[in-house]
C-alpha cells in the first residue's frame, strides 16, 4: 500500500475531531442527565435529605397536612412505607396503629405511613379497614421511597432520630409492637 | 249519541296506554343510556396499554393480572366516565407514580436522547458501511509492468544471462 492511498483511507482530521466532540459532548449529556435524575440517598448512619410529606384528606400532624421531614427535627420519626395490595404490610397494619396510640401523647416520637404506588380508592379502602389514624401520605412519583433508599419492596420501616440520622431500617413486616418499640428505645 | 259516548269514555284509555308505553320504553331505555356511559374495556385498555404497571416491572398496564392492575384499570374507567381525557388520564398516572409508567418516554428533556440517538447512531454506521463497500467495490491501480528495456538492465538478469552462456 502506497503512501497516497493510506492518506485517501483515513478520516479527514476535522471529521475525527467533530466526531469524537460529539462523542464527548453526549457523554456529558447522559452523565449530567442520569445525576439530575437521581435522588439523593439515606444511609444509615448520614443524615436523611429531606422530602415532603402531603398527608391524605382526614390525615394531619400538629394540625398540619402538609410537612417536611426537617420539620419534625427534634423527634423520632418512624417512616412505614406500604400499599394496599401488599400482604404482608396487612400484618403489620395493627401493631403500628398500636405503637401510635402507645406514643402520639408523648409527642416525642412520630409515625407516618407512606403509601407507594397506589389507587386513591385501595389506599383510603386500607386505612379504614385497620383503623389507622397515625398520619399519611402518598409516595407522589416514589419520590420519597426513592430518597429513603428503599431496599427490597413494601413493608419497609425507617428510623431516624431526633437529629435527622437514618439509624435503623427494617425489611418486611414487624412481628409485634413490642419489636417497634425496642427499635425506637434503642435509638432513644 | 252512543257513539259520542264510546269516545268519551276511549279518551282516558288512550292517555292511560300513551302513558303505559311511555314508561315502558322508558324502563328499557335508561338502562341503556347509563350504559352507554360507562367506558368498554377496549376504551380503557386504549389507554391501558399505553402505560406499565408501577409495581410490576416491564408489563402493560392492559395484560397485567394483578389485583393492583385492575385497581388501576378501574381508575381509569371512572376517570373516563367522569369525561377526562386520554391525556389528563395519563398525566394523572405521571403525578402519581413518575414518569416510568409511560410505555413510551415523554419528548421531552432528557428522553429526547432516547429518541436521537438510535437514528445517529444508525445514520453513523450507514455513512461507515457506505464508505468501507465504496473502497472495496474501486478497482486497485493494476501493479506497474516492467518493460523490456528496464528487465535488459537489471544487473540481476545480465549476470544470469551471462552465466547462462557460460554454461553452455
Amino acid at each position: 500500500m502506497t503512501e497516497e492511498t493510506k492518506k485517501k483511507r483515513s478520516v479527514p482530521l476535522w471529521a475525527q475531531i467533530v466526531i469524537w466532540a460529539i462523542l464527548a459532548g453526549l457523554l456529558v449529556l447522559v452523565g449530567f442527565g442520569l445525576k439530575r435524575a437521581q435522588n439523593p440517598m439515606a444511609e444509615i448512619g448520614k443524615p436523611v435529605p429531606d422530602f415532603e410529606l402531603e398527608f391524605y384528606p382526614g390525615y394531619e400532624y400538629n394540625g398540619v397536612e402538609k410537612m417536611k421531614l426537617s420539620d419534625l427535627r427534634g423527634k423520632i420519626v418512624v417512616v412505614n412505607i406500604w400499599a394496599s395490595w401488599c400482604k404482608p404490610c396487612e400484618q403489620e397494619a395493627p401493631d403500628l396503629e398500636e405503637a401510635w396510640q402507645f406514643y402520639k401523647d408523648g409527642g416525642d416520637v412520630v409515625l407516618i405511613g407512606v403509601d407507594y404506588v397506589d389507587t386513591p380508592a385501595g389506599a383510603e379502602g386500607y386505612l379504614t379497614k385497620f383503623n389507622i389514624t397515625f398520619p399519611n401520605a402518598p409516595d407522589l412519583r416514589s419520590n420519597i421511597s426513592s430518597i429513603l433508599n428503599r431496599q427490597m419492596g413494601v413493608p419497609e420501616t425507617y428510623f431516624i432520630d431526633r437529629e435527622g440520622v437514618l439509624r435503623h431500617v427494617k425489611v418486611g413486616p414487624f412481628m409485634s409492637v413490642g419489636e417497634i418499640k425496642s427499635v425506637v428505645e434503642s435509638i432513644d | 249519541m252512543n257513539i259520542s259516548l264510546d269516545k268519551k269514555q276511549s279518551a282516558p284509555r288512550i292517555i292511560f296506554l300513551t302513558l303505559f308505553l311511555a314508561a315502558l320504553i322508558f324502563s328499557f331505555a335508561s338502562p341503556a343510556l347509563a350504559q352507554e356511559n360507562v367506558p368498554t374495556d377496549d376504551e380503557v385498555n386504549a389507554i391501558a396499554r399505553k402505560l406499565y404497571c408501577p409495581v410490576c416491572e416491564s408489563t402493560p398496564l392492559d395484560v397485567c393480572p394483578t389485583q393492583a392492575c385492575h385497581e388501576w384499570r378501574e381508575l381509569i374507567r371512572t376517570m373516563l366516565a367522569e369525561g377526562k381525557t386520554e391525556e389528563e388520564i395519563t398525566q394523572y398516572f405521571v403525578d402519581q407514580y413518575g414518569a416510568r409508567v409511560l410505555a413510551e418516554p415523554p419528548k421531552e428533556g432528557f428522553f429526547w436522547l432516547i429518541y436521537l440517538l438510535p437514528p445517529a447512531v444508525i445514520l453513523i454506521g450507514a455513512i461507515i458501511v457506505f464508505r468501507s463497500l465504496k473502497e472495496w467495490t474501486k478497482p486497485k491501480a493494476a501493479a506497474p509492468v516492467q518493460s523490456a528495456a528496464q528487465v535488459e538492465k537489471d544487473d540481476y538478469v545480465l549476470r544470469l544471462e551471462e552465466e547462462l552462456r557460460k554454461q553452455k
